[in-house]
């Protein structure tokens, strides 16, 4: 039987680009993926005619450009066009928007509040004072701050130095800022409630946390530390969906001569005398290699993946505690046309943006309540966008195609399986919602993709449907994430190592981890290192 | 109307009536006289036009000429430092014409409308030296700038548009091909040509088609993503597909008044517009020393470490453990489709060969404060972004 040098599984954005990095070293390199399509959650998925939907992640910012440049994914077909505004409607017909041009979003903020519109200024330097310390760290191990090795205290002395350098006052700023509710947050900028609850929204995607929740703070950073082209904090579709990600990182897996196989995943990790020796496939097939590297979130790789009698006890009990609670849903629309939002003025630009249906706070935080009961919210949180507005690749001439991301949505309704009934209602529950504010929306409705977490774990293999592999809060992150001693990308069995967004810095469409896990695995083998260093904003 | 002229002021070209309908900044630069938008909503985003969908340029102000009679090609091929015997009626060349001493005098698109027939489009305007070196020639030499009106078309989903717009046989229009169309009476020249390295297509109308045809086309490209763009856009299309701008990376040599300001075709990587099979051209004898003896500068194009512009900088090579200047960028940018730093520069020989590592000056400011850094540059071949669809034919429809 062939040996492989490597095995990486799961053929996500991180997997891929894991094995890319280690194909790119000279390494034989075998990526798995359970489906017979590639890309996990980041996927074009072409379900209806001539739709492509990005049927899971939608949108990208935090794809690290170092990444792409290393893996010239522009020679593999990936293109990420920025896109320029945000809406959000309000319960009274008016909205509040924001535009590329800084002072149109000023004019259009003091409608609203003009003392928000002159705090904007500050609240956006305390926010990319936070993006640019955390920034540092994306592409680089997190330290573990017990060893005495000369490498964690270097790094360990490194986030320190950054640490330091602020000052006093900014230095308990940072530390409150880590630690701190996104609501109490923006309470200390902001009066208006239609200008809080529209930014409030990053600061609970993908988590199942309230904007009152301690630690939403750094949720909200999460979704502003990434950039397209230097414009921190922009966000961006890939030109044919999401799935272009996955192709181009697999294009370029392949143009280093790595191999893929698609179409049955992992039924268990081969573990022998305490070093990995292969995987074994659902389909019966063994295939050998003395490195296995997980894609796939920490719950699914050490209770799905794994033989229990293969792990420490304390190690077990903590995989079995990371949170990874699943909060979110999806729905995908193929549109006859353009909907249109009376509210706003004639070819807004902000179509092209991200668009929401919750102006205050207090309606932010019920959403909350509902997933707390167990049940999905009957007035979610939307974050609506139509990526074919400004990419013509995603539906035919004229036809959209429309991503709304909903939260809450629970992984089980009231502690039970969801019915087929449920998720259509739940679906229902959204789209209602978006047709108060657009009364041509529901006509021009051809086709809709339902997903609760149910089918996104389902099919993506997220647990819960996690968009995160894993909360971003404080105990979960850095040299926590996703188990403390286990930071560095090493699993508790000698060759094993993770590489999926449960591991630092986490989720989004980001190929950090998968980056970073792969500089480890080379330096393990005494390869010379392949994965770039952080372009830095400094 | 060929030209709205706003008396002392700038001149506006036939689209005018039409641009200003999307201009919000009112931000232009002189282009030969004319006003020529930057940007007309935002710059980043018309750039992402070219590379997504269709970015749509007025370039009416470019300087055009008609050439004509008995002994047109005789004369181009004397001009020019390209064999123009090859290039056939339907088809367009990019070319170059040098000075006496084999200095680039400018270059340009000479496009070969009918059997005999020419049009010359450039940056400056050169009526006397064409005139001068007409003499003993039976041709014609007739100023058209103001006659004709033009777009640059360029994305892709430019090709749809075309096709939208009812161009039959425009699917077989290869790159630097050119074909006649008829327009509301009028006859349409489109070219496959453009300044973006992507894929694109150049129309040419009378002064008095142009608001129709412009109409025409955003309705053709209404949901095709068409948008106009400006300067700043097609700038940034321009260095990552490598192609040269007059002023950046080479001065007119009628124009330069210091001595080795000037730069010859091959000290512009362009040597493969130099056919010295034909036995006269301008600037043979000075071309065929400098390919004896050597130049002295080079063009470069780099692929720069790190993120930070590389613009003004200078550019250095490491000689037995020194850096030694070599010479400067041109022009630089962060390539937001390569995802790549990447800059033109001029470097004296024989330094800069593909391959070569050289190092680049770079001074970049943050909140007020400057910082340098040393970065490392790869001396690339080729353009920074090439994507096949540029050359497709027939091109794929979006």
């Amino acid at each position: 039987m062939k040996t492989y040098d490597a095995i990486v599984v799961g053929a996500g954005h991180n997997g891929l680009a894991n094995a890319a990095f280690l194909a790119k070293a000279g390494l034989d390199v075998v990526c798995i993926e359970k489906n017979d399509y590639i890309g996990g959650a980041t996927v074009s998925r072409n379900l209806y005619k001539d739709w492509y939907y990005s049927n899971c992640s939608y949108v990208c910012s935090l794809l690290r450009p170092e990444i792409f440049r290393a893996l010239e994914l522009h020679k593999h077909g990936l293109q990420v066009t920025p896109y320029g505004g945000s809406c959000t409607f309000m319960e009274n017909g008016d909205y509040y928007a924001s535009y590329p041009d800084h002072e149109v979003t000023y004019r259009e903020m003091a409608r609203h509040s003009k003392h928000d519109a002159d705090a904007y200024v500050r609240y956006s330097a305390d926010v990319m004072r936070q993006c640019r310390f955390i920034r540092d760290f994306l592409l680089t191990t997190p330290p573990d701050p017990t060893s005495l090795k000369p490498k964690d205290l270097r790094n360990l002395a490194k986030i320190g130095g950054k640490f330091f350098e602020m000052g006093e006052d900014r230095m308990y700023e940072t530390i409150r800022f880590w630690t701190m509710s996104v609501a109490e947050y923006l309470d200390e900028y902001f009066e208006s409630d239609v200008i809080k609850a529209s930014l409030s929204g990053s600061g609970i995607i993908g988590t199942a946390l309230g904007i009152h929740s301690p630690g939403t703070a750094y949720v909200l950073l999460h979704h502003y530390m990434g950039d397209v082209d230097g414009n921190v904090g922009a966000w961006g579709y890939a030109r044919g969906g999401m799935g272009a990600v996955a192709d181009a990182l697999c294009g370029a897996f392949q143009g280093y001569g790595g191999e893929l196989r698609a179409g049955s995943g992992v039924d268990q990790i081969i573990v022998k005398n305490g070093k990995v020796r292969g995987v074994a496939l659902e389909n019966g097939d063994e295939i050998s290699s003395r490195i296995v590297v997980s894609g796939m979130d920490v719950k699914r790789t050490f209770l799905k993946c794994m033989d229990r009698s293969d792990l420490d006890e304390e190690f077990y009990n903590r995989v079995r505690h990371f949170k990874i609670r699943g909060s979110s849903g999806k729905l995908n629309i193929a549109l006859d046309g353009l909907p249109t939002f009376p509210a706003l003025p004639e070819n807004s630009p902000v179509m092209d943006g991200d668009l929401h249906f919750i102006d205050s706070m207090e309606r932010m935080e019920r959403a909350y309540d509902d997933w707390k009961e167990g049940t999905w919210s009957k007035d979610p949180y939307i974050d609506m966008t139509i990526p074919s507005f400004t990419d013509p690749t995603m539906a035919p001439p004229g036809k959209h195609f429309m991503s709304c991301f909903i939260q809450y949505c629970p992984p089980l309704v009231e502690g039970r399986e969801w019915t087929d009934e449920e998720r259509d209602q739940f679906g229902e529950t959204c789209i209602e919602q978006i047709a108060r504010f657009s009364p041509d929306f529901k006509d021009l409705i051809l086709h809709v993709e339902v997903r609760t977490p149910k089918e996104i774990e389902n099919e993506a293999g997220l647990t819960e449907g996690n968009i995160f592999h894993g909360e971003l809060t404080m105990d979960q992150l850095l040299f926590n994430r996703p188990i403390p001693g286990y930071a560095q990308y090493r699993g508790p069995v000698a060759g094993l190592y993770m590489c999926g967004s449960s591991t630092h810095p986490g989720g989004g469409v980001m190929a950090a981890p998968a980056a970073n896990a792969a500089r480890e695995i080379l330096s393990d083998l005494k390869r010379s290192n392949v994965v770039p260093e952080n372009f830095g904003d400094d | 109307m060929s030209a709205f002229e706003v008396e002392q002021g700038k001149l506006r070209t036939p689209f005018w009536p039409k641009t200003r309908a999307f201009d919000r900044l009112s931000e232009s630069h002189d282009w030969k006289g004319y006003a020529s938008a930057d940007a007309y909503l935002e710059g980043g985003l018309e750039y992402f036009a070219i590379r997504n969908s269709t970015g749509v340029f007025d370039l009416s102000p470019m300087t055009k000429y008609r050439i004509s009679g008995p002994d047109s090609l005789a004369f181009l091929d004397r001009l020019v430092t390209r064999d123009m015997k090859k290039i056939r009626p339907g088809r367009v060349a990019y070319a170059v014409w040098c000075d006496d001493q084999g200095q680039v005098i400018d270059d340009g698109t000479i496009f070969h409308l009918r059997d005999g027939e020419y049009r010359v489009c450039s940056q400056e305007r050169h009526l006397a030296w064409f005139t001068a070196a007409a003499i003993g020639f039976d041709v014609t030499i007739d100023e058209e700038t103001t006659r004709v009106a033009a777009l640059a078309v360029q994305g892709p989903t430019s090709f749809s548009v075309m096709q939208n717009l009812g161009l039959d046989g425009i699917e077989n229009l290869k790159m630097f091909g050119l074909m006649h169309f008829d327009f509301h009476g009028e006859e349409l020249m489109v070219s496959r040509t453009g300044f973006t390295g992507d894929l694109g297509y150049e129309l040419w109308i009378a002064p008095g088609k142009a608001e129709a045809l412009w109409d025409a086309l955003f309705e053709a490209g209404k949901f095709l993503g068409i948008r106009p763009i400006g300067t700043y856009a097609l700038e940034m299309a321009r260095i990552e597909a490598g192609y040269l701008a007059p002023y950046l990376e080479f001065i007119p040599a009628e124009e330069t008044v210091r001595t080795g300001r000037s730069r010859s075709p091959f000290e512009l990587g362009l040597d493969w517009l130099v056919d010295f099979s034909k036995p006269v051209f301008n600037g043979r004898r000075a071309l065929a020393d400098e390919q004896r003896r050597g130049s002295t500068w080079r063009l470069v194009k780099l692929d720069i470490e790190g993120n930070k512009e590389a613009h003004h900088s200078y550019v250095y090579a490491r000689k037995g453990g020194r850096m030694i200047n070599i010479g400067f960028i041109t022009s630089a940018m962060w390539s937001p489709v390569c995802k790549q730093n990447i800059a033109l520069g001029s470097v004296k020989t024989p330094h800069g060969k593909p391959g070569d590592t050289l190092w680049v000056e770079i001074y970049y400011q943050r909140e007020m404060h400057w910082s340098r850094v040393m970065a490392k540059a790869t001396v690339v071949d080729g353009p920074f972004w090439d994507p096949p669809r540029r050359r497709a034919t027939p091109p794929a429809p979006a």
